[in-house]
């Protein structure tokens, strides 16, 4: 693309030098008539077609909703949901292997197809670095399949105003190498049966309730209201793409959310002691 | 064919267009009925396929003869334009080019509307 558009830069430059330096001479009406059916009408015209046949030939791949191309099953469900994102990876059945929340983590050099849903309003689906975007719409399910190319982290920002902390939904995408994938796949899977060890924080996350709306794997907690918090120690942010993840960061966010993100559903517990928090933010930190 | 050099409408120029828009709707509106009721149709994909591949050399054959038409009414190219004098020659002359233009405009577009009826492998489940 790049290349592409040098060269063209570099002609239309040439031209305009060739026209400011060239030696004005009249030419001929029957050349001067060549020159506007060749430059005017033949070469857009091909040109287009190119372009518009190669788009459409593209179109496909991108958005796989031909029975041919949808042998490749949706391995990852995405349900925008205000203001977060649930992630459930799916299995070989199509059921549920494992959910996750507000991090997405994909094989490198391969086509991963996705399907996409949305809890209470239209959300829209965007990885910029690794294609284009589709809208996530309540009661139906959008197919978009993405290829990365790099390993990395990108980051996927919420494309359709969806509420007051439209601008703070975001996820992050980490692209690993297959072997890598693979063995966090396996760890996560394996993850709901290892329990989680004791700790003073784990204690107060269930005294205080936190597990009526949010999942740990390897604990009772079970709640489907919230983002799945297992191993939320290893994300790159919390609160979907909004703070970084350091504890001082979660308790925040345990004491204010809506002073973080207007128009959260989760209720603030600043009434809570601040020594709870600081212990369940500690917890919370401390998955990895 | 010497009424047509004589013709004093202006329905001549809005053929190949018309023929465009046609071509447009059959196109659109026969994949989207076929892929509405798949299963009530017994015919394949392909069918459809070759069935709008005709529709469009069709369509693109009386753009051509409109084309053909317009050429002889602008005299063949005899004369360049602009033909704007108050005479009923450059008139007719006019009306002629004009129509030719468009019938390759129409023609181009045609064949634009025509490309994903090569790309397309099926409808949307």
């Amino acid at each position: 693309m790049v290349v592409g558009g040098a060269i063209i830069w570099a002609l239309v430059v040439g031209l305009l030098l060739y026209a400011g330096h060239a030696r004005r001479e009249p030419i001929t009406a029957r050349k001067a008539s060549w020159l506007i059916l060749g430059g005017g009408v033949a070469f857009p015209v091909i040109v287009l077609f190119c372009l518009l046949a190669y788009a459409v030939w593209l179109m496909p791949q991108i958005r796989p909703f031909m029975p041919a191309l949808m042998d490749n099953k949706p391995q990852i469900e995405a349900t925008g949901e205000q203001f977060w994102w649930r992630l459930r990876y799916l299995d070989d059945g199509g059921n549920t292997a494992f959910e996750t929340a507000n991090e997405l983590r994909l094989p490198v050099g391969e086509r991963t197809t996705f399907r996409l849903k949305a809890a209470d309003v239209i959300h829209s689906f965007w990885i910029p670095s690794l294609g284009g975007k589709m809208d996530m719409i309540p009661g139906r399910d959008n197919v978009l399949s993405l290829e990365p190319t790099k390993t990395g982290v990108y980051r996927a920002p919420c494309a359709e105003f969806c509420g007051t902390s439209h601008a703070l939904m975001a996820f992050s995408v980490i692209v690993m190498e297959r072997p890598d994938f693979d063995a966090w796949r396996q760890s996560r899977i394996e993850a709901a049966a290892m329990p989680q060890p004791a700790h003073p924080g784990r204690d107060l996350f269930f005294r205080h309730g936190c597990a009526a709306c949010h999942t740990i794997a390897g604990t009772p907690a079970i709640g489907r209201i919230g983002p799945d918090l297992t191993r939320i120690g290893e994300r790159q942010t919390i609160a979907a793409g909004t703070l970084a993840n350091t504890k001082d960061n979660i308790a925040r966010f345990i004491r204010e959310p809506d002073a973080i993100k207007p128009g959260v559903e989760m209720p603030a517990f600043g009434m809570l002691p601040d020594g709870d928090i600081e212990a369940i933010a500690a917890w919370l930190g401390g998955l990895k | 064919m010497r009424w047509i050099k004589e013709i004093e409408t202006f329905w001549t120029l809005f053929t190949a267009p018309t023929v465009w828009a046609l071509h447009f709707l059959v196109c659109y509106v026969a994949v989207a009925v076929y892929c509405a009721k798949q299963g009530a149709l017994a015919m394949s994909f392909e069918t459809m396929r070759w069935l709008l591949g005709g529709i469009t050399v069709a369509a693109l054959a009386v753009i051509v003869l409109s084309a053909w038409l317009a050429w002889r009414q602008w005299g063949f190219g005899t004369e360049v334009p602009p033909h704007d004098a108050p005479t009923q020659d450059d008139r007719r002359k006019f009306q002629g080019f004009a129509t030719l233009l468009l019938s390759g405009l129409s023609f181009v577009s045609v064949l634009y509307v025509t490309v994903p009826l090569f790309f397309i492998g099926a409808c949307q489940s």
